[in-house]
């Protein structure tokens, strides 16, 4: 062990290990409902040749490695399941160049959301990125490496596919780049017209390499911004709604929720439609054209646009908070949600099985969606509050997901950011074919299976 | 359950039925607003049982006091009739129904109610308050259910009015001065109008603030502004209490414009329109209420209502107006700061 260590040492310093109590505590878990997993080092690299030659010391030691961003998944992600070396790459936090003109920044691994978000408006206030509703704290990295989605989602697709390039080390310890980097000094394509390798990567957890460098589009921000709540009782009509307000091209994100609680949130299906403009005319027209664009089911008295008044200021904000004080209903904390990514046209189904969840195993729920790529699918969140203290609760929570995890996969979703188990409850309903496809890219893009294991393995 | 005291013959008889002719939604010539209305008295379909805006006009404009706008109301719930979407009639029961969420001060003979705006208690302090703050009252078991007229469902009012009034008796006290205009509209009006017992004195916050400047006269520096006065719905219930804009107004040395849309001809916020009818109509009334405070010469859009000035806040700004609750303006003349309403 003391080998290990000095080695890591001669790396990154002694500064940047360790395996003390205290930070074995800390990287062994993460805030869901899963059992921690103890590494046995963890280290923290200032720059890509220190990733790569821990990388390529793990490789030659066959240690296991799990790259971290902020350990925020909820779904256990970044827990070491077989010991090893958690990679915390925070302090790889450079912005390194943006590109105003070409809309997308090159950015260090473990720059946070937070300081993307804030560099932008302090330098570029005419751009902007997709933030998720996530901590701040959270990595853009991680982010992309689990297909995830931001405020902008509902207009340019996953965050994944905001990604113009990539620099990966390799779990054999090679430096990579992928897309128009690989060829000369400009970041402005993943791909096209390339061979797109960034699908060897991108939704991978991290299991077949560490990103130590991420291309990202950016995007316009114009000086306004506002919002309208449609608010319908017909779950059955969510999907129509949607159909209609995506037609209008002119909505930037289009999230819908539903909770028990408060009280003037019981029994309703609320719909927040977002939407921007340079001037007070452009975005009075775009409300116009939102209001009318469900007008049939304001003359059915089915649904209206209900007054936002205080809440407003809450509803705009970038991220959003209130998820953080959902979790605090119950006391103690906890939060945990199933994302599956799935056709819109199931809404209601999934929605009846919320309320049944909740009802069997006793729980308070907050349903949500997040309307992907101008109403191609939905990322629908089933998520849960329980109290960390009350173990007979955690269980619940956990049981639940998992029944809703089953029940959506049976539904044709694809688990978001899946769990270990929800990784293989997928790969067993997979395509023989697909299966064996992500078999020979794990096995040659790490054939000692080092990286991030647990995850995205294929047996 | 109560029942509205209303005399099919008043209307019956009625020779100038201005509950609809000078309704600013619906446009009828005499003949037909005598036919309508008995129309709705008879319990048959009318076109105003679809039309009707909410604004509460018809209360003030009916002079033999027959009570035109609930009974529209009870009309509509009696066929089935929605004026908004049924989630948002239904969100509005369910926010303001009682949970037992309420705040009570150190409640004495007379207390100062904050129905259930929290807004409200912050309004409702200071020197012209620190007789009656520590004695304060918020919360739906407190707070007046005249909002849901507006969505038609007067069986929520009957079922709800008697326990607040209950609520309020459980407290002991004689006298309940209302800082939100529409609980003491309901107390004065839908209350004796459904023959509901009021077990308290009801005070207007106006004829209490007109008292304590009265005392503080000599501590008023005169404000020396302009003001557009924004009269809310629930006034027309009380159309007697409509003086005191003016009066505090003189008072305090605020100079009240003249404006087309006041008194009877005063325009609705435009909150409750935009929910019942959509935003063609809403921005239309708002336009022409804000375009008609600034073409008044006003420096202030002066507000007793705090979901008025919510909506149109923004606007008045926008329109170089200084959005300002009454009270706070009352808080200037005698030095205050500000405090509580929604900025």
């Amino acid at each position: 062990m003391s080998d290990i260590l000095n080695s890591l040492v001669q790396i990154v310093g002694e500064k940047g290990v360790s395996n003390h109590p205290e930070e074995i505590w800390f990287y062994s878990r993460d805030p869901g409902t899963l059992e921690p997993h103890e590494p046995d080092f963890v280290v923290a690299p200032r720059r890509v040749d220190e990733v790569r030659d821990i990388v390529k010391f793990a490789y030659e030691k066959s240690i296991p490695l799990v790259p971290m961003g902020n350990g925020m998944a909820l779904t256990g992600l970044v827990r070491p399941l077989k010991g090893g070396i958690v990679m915390d790459m925070k302090r790889m936090n450079k912005i390194l160049e943006v590109n105003e003109r070409g809309r997308y920044v090159v950015l260090e691994g473990g720059v946070s959301q937070g300081q993307l978000k804030a560099y932008l408006e302090d330098n570029y206030p005419h751009l902007r990125h997709s933030i998720p509703d996530a901590p701040p704290g959270t990595t853009i990295a991680a982010n992309v490496a689990l297909h995830g989605q931001g405020r902008l989602t509902q207009q340019y697709g996953f965050n994944s596919d905001m990604v113009t390039g990539l620099e990966v080390v390799l779990p054999t310890g090679e430096v990579c780049k992928v897309g128009s980097c690989s060829i000369g000094p400009y970041w402005f394509s993943k791909g096209p017209s390339l061979p797109d390798i960034s699908g060897l990567f991108l939704g991978w957890l991290g299991a077949t390499g560490v990103f130590t460098k991420v291309g990202l589009r950016l995007f316009p921000r114009k000086s306004l911004r506002d919002v309208e709540v449609f608010v319908t009782d017909r779950a059955d009509l969510v999907e129509d709604i949607i159909y209609r307000l995506t037609h209008t091209e002119m909505i930037e994100d289009l999230t819908i929720w539903f909770q028990p609680k408060p009280m003037i949130f019981k029994d309703n299906y609320h719909i927040n439609v977002y939407f921007t403009g340079d001037t007070e005319e452009e975005i009075e027209f775009k409300r116009k054209m939102i209001w009318d664009s469900l007008k049939v089911h304001m003359d059915s008295k089915d649904g209206g646009f209900m007054g936002v008044g205080a809440m407003k200021a809450t509803f705009l904000e970038e991220p959003q908070r209130s998820i953080a004080a959902f979790a605090d209903v119950p006391k103690g904390g906890g939060f945990e949600y199933s994302g599956p990514i799935s056709p819109i046209e199931h809404f209601a189904k999934y929605t009846a099985k919320v309320y049944e969840l909740a009802a069997k195993y006793n729980l308070l729920f907050a349903g949500t969606a997040r309307v992907i790529s101008g109403g191609h699918a939905m990322m629908y969140g089933i998520s849960f509050a329980f109290n960390r203290a009350d173990k007979e609760m955690m269980n619940n929570v956990k049981e639940a997901l998992e029944e809703a995890n089953e029940f959506t996969l049976e539904h044709g979703s694809i688990p978001w950011k899946p769990t270990v188990s929800e990784q293989q409850m997928t790969m067993n309903m997979m395509d023989p074919n697909t299966l064996k496809i992500m078999k020979m890219i794990k096995k040659n893009l790490d054939p000692k299976g080092i990286m991030n294991p647990g995850n995205w393995e294929v047996s | 359950m109560y029942s509205l005291k209303h005399d099919e013959e008043v209307c019956a008889t009625c020779p100038s039925p201005d509950c609809l002719l000078k309704c600013q939604y619906m446009d009828m010539d005499k003949e037909q607003a005598h036919e309508e209305i008995m129309k709705v008295v008879q319990g048959e379909d009318s076109l105003v049982l679809h039309k009707c805006m909410t604004c509460y006009g018809c209360e003030e404009y009916c002079r033999r006091g027959n009570h035109p706008y609930y009974l529209i109301c009870e009309k509509r719930e009696e066929k089935g009739i929605l004026t908004a979407a049924r989630p948002i009639t239904n969100q509005w029961i369910n926010m303001t129904s009682m949970q037992g969420k309420s705040m009570t001060g150190a409640i004495e003979e007379k207390a100062l109610s904050c129905c259930l705006i929290p807004e409200l208690k912050g309004l409702g302090r200071g020197r012209l308050f620190e007789d009656i703050a520590p004695s304060f009252i918020v919360g739906a078991e407190f707070m007046c259910p005249a909002v849901h007229t507006h969505f038609a469902k007067m069986s929520v009012v009957k079922d709800r009015l008697p326990k607040v009034l209950e609520n309020y008796s459980a407290l002991n006290v004689k006298e309940v001065v209302c800082l939100h205009d529409e609980c003491y509209a309901t107390f004065t009006s839908i209350a004796p109008a459904y023959g509901i017992e009021v077990p308290f004195e009801p005070i207007h916050y106006m004829d209490y603030l007109l008292e304590k400047l009265h005392v503080l006269k000599d501590e008023i520096q005169p404000l020396n502004v302009r003001a557009a006065y924004q009269r809310p719905c629930s006034n027309r219930l009380i159309p007697d209490k409509l003086h005191l804009v003016k009066e505090i107004m003189d008072l305090i040395g605020v100079d009240l414009m003249e404006r087309e849309y006041q008194g009877e001809n005063s325009l609705c916020c435009g909150e409750i329109l935009r929910t019942i009818s959509g935003y063609q109509l809403t921005d239309d009334v708002q336009k022409r209420n804000i375009d008609d405070m600034a073409a008044s010469g006003a420096e202030y859009s002066v507000f007793n209502c705090p979901f008025c000035q919510t909506t149109l806040s923004e606007k008045a700004i926008k329109a170089g107006l200084k959005p300002i609750h009454m009270i706070d303006l009352c808080k200037m003349a005698i030095g205050e700061k500000q405090g509580g309403a929604i900025k």
